[in-house]
């Protein structure tokens, strides 16, 4: 391996300042990304500097909503219960991602700064409308997370910036959220697709109170569950769908989102959903899954996250086990 | 440029001049001649140089090796009692035959240790879901999750 210098920087100001003033610099978090590209040779810097040192990165704050530090691991995200409850896509990614020795140090906004069409992070991020602050030599910016990619490997940051937190704002118990990573294994791999989703309800008849709860807890038929759900006016308020590895970025399905926000659900409606959601995306074939096949999965995936967003705020309780099959 | 670190290593103080862009399993392995800790793929993928940094398990080919710096270090060579006597987890993977080749077992028993020194009783879903990041290609898993659990069963 080339020799390097390495830095570590406790506090971001010192680190924007190393890196603007340092030629072929580049900066490391938990470094599960970054080691692994020295070690092939793809990046050759002359300076690492890192960012695991800054203690203004690592946190978890709940005031006025969410706020995750750019340098918190995976693991912590995944322990959080607060987390696990309010913000279940966030968990769903963050506790499926690599291996625990992987989410014991990779961070999640190495996940998001590296901009891998299939960071596992960025679809939750997407439907809970993250916004991110970004440290710079001029100072501070937030923008919205859907403004951060450009493209594989692209984003907006400029030389020195360090991403700096993630805010989310709160949602209320009608507000349920889901990841699913659709994958060969379950551990160690990367998603064929990603598919995350967010939905606030409301229902309509007997004074919003949900009468087919229980048949969440049977085998029934989905057809038939979205026949009850129909016939108690379960209305979606709100939606986000967001999906990962079907665009260069990781990319919300704004049409499906439009076509549903403030309908009953059925299942002609779902089955429409789906349709538009697969229009919009454009994946391409690569060693992981083909275009067709994405294409159809994420037909099959919109609906299954929705569902398991809408069984969250219904069965809150039961949110881990038992666990239907969406 | 060499610089100077400090860490605790296996309960002892280690003072040591490192190259900046040494991991922390080439210097387990290459400077200190701890080769308890395996070398599988050098991505992370594999889990065979797992070992335990602050009381997480953690794949020290992709780990600075100043990053240790005031850091707790566990390796394979650390488990066994002061008198030579093995861990629990050793002992039950011999038992249990739960070693074949050998070359994933270090990392196996760590990932296994730092489950059970966080968690007093953990499930067997919850074993599996530790040890997902190393890999076995003699076992099939099956007699290493019985070691596993059989230590969480006679606690």
């Amino acid at each position: 391996m080339r020799g390097y210098e390495y830095y570590k920087p406790g506090t971001i100001e010192e680190a924007i300042r190393l890196m603007t003033s340092l030629e072929d610099a580049q900066y490391i978090a938990g470094g599960t990304d970054v080691l692994v590209l020295l070690r092939q040779k793809k990046i050759k810097p002359g300076h690492i500097i890192s960012l695991r040192n800054i203690k203004d990165l690592a946190f978890i704050a709940h005031h006025n909503g969410l706020h995750i530090g750019s340098g918190t691991t995976h693991a912590e995200i995944e322990r959080n219960e607060i987390i696990r409850r309010n913000y279940s896509a966030l968990h769903d990614a963050t506790s499926n991602l690599g291996s625990v020795q992987i989410r014991n140090v990779a961070t999640i906004g190495g996940n998001i700064c590296n901009a891998a069409p299939s960071a596992d992070t960025a679809c939750p991020l997407l439907v809970l409308d993250a916004g991110v602050t970004i440290a710079g030599l001029e100072g501070e910016r937030k923008i919205p997370v859907d403004e951060f990619f450009l493209g594989p490997g692209k984003t907006v940051l400029r030389k020195g910036d360090i991403l700096k937190e993630f805010v989310m704002p709160l949602f209320g118990p009608t507000t349920g959220s889901s990841y699913i990573k659709h994958t060969r294994r379950q551990a160690m791999d990367l998603p064929i697709i990603g598919v995350a989703t967010r939905i606030t309800i409301s229902i309509g008849k007997n004074g919003g109170e949900l009468r087919c709860r229980d048949i969440l807890c049977t085998i029934e038929d989905v057809s038939n569950l979205l026949a009850r759900f129909e016939d108690e006016e379960l209305r979606c308020e709100d939606i986000r769908i967001a999906m990962g590895v079907v665009a260069p970025i990781p990319m919300r399905a704004k049409e499906a989102e439009a076509a549903l926000k403030g309908k009953i659900i059925s299942e002609k409606l779902f089955e429409e959903i789906g349709e538009i959601a697969a229009n919009e995306a454009a994946p391409r074939d690569s060693v992981r899954g083909e275009a067709w096949y994405r294409r159809e999965m994420i037909k099959v995936l919109v609906k299954r996250s929705i569902l398991r967003s809408i069984d969250r705020i219904i069965r809150p309780d039961d949110m881990v086990y038992p666990e239907r099959l969406w | 440029m060499k610089k100077e670190i400090t860490f605790i290593l296996n309960q002892e103080e280690v003072k040591a001049e490192v190259q900046p862009e040494w991991t922390l399993l080439y210097f387990l392995r290459e400077v200190l001649g701890l080769t308890g800790t395996k070398e599988g793929c050098g991505y992370g993928e594999c889990g065979a140089c797992t070992v335990i940094v602050d009381g997480k398990a953690i794949n020290s080919c992709l780990y600075p090796i100043l990053e240790v710096e005031g850091k707790s270090v566990t390796t394979i060579e650390g488990i066994i009692s002061r008198d030579g006597e093995l861990h629990d987890l050793q002992k039950s993977f011999i038992e249990h035959g739960a070693v074949q080749c050998g070359f994933c077992t270090p990392g196996m028993i760590m990932s296994a240790k730092a489950l059970i020194d966080e968690k007093e009783k953990p499930t067997v879903d919850e074993i599996r879901h530790t040890i997902a990041g190393n890999l076995c290609r003699c076992t099939g898993y099956v007699k290493i999750i019985d070691a596993i659990k059989s230590v969480v069963d006679r606690r």
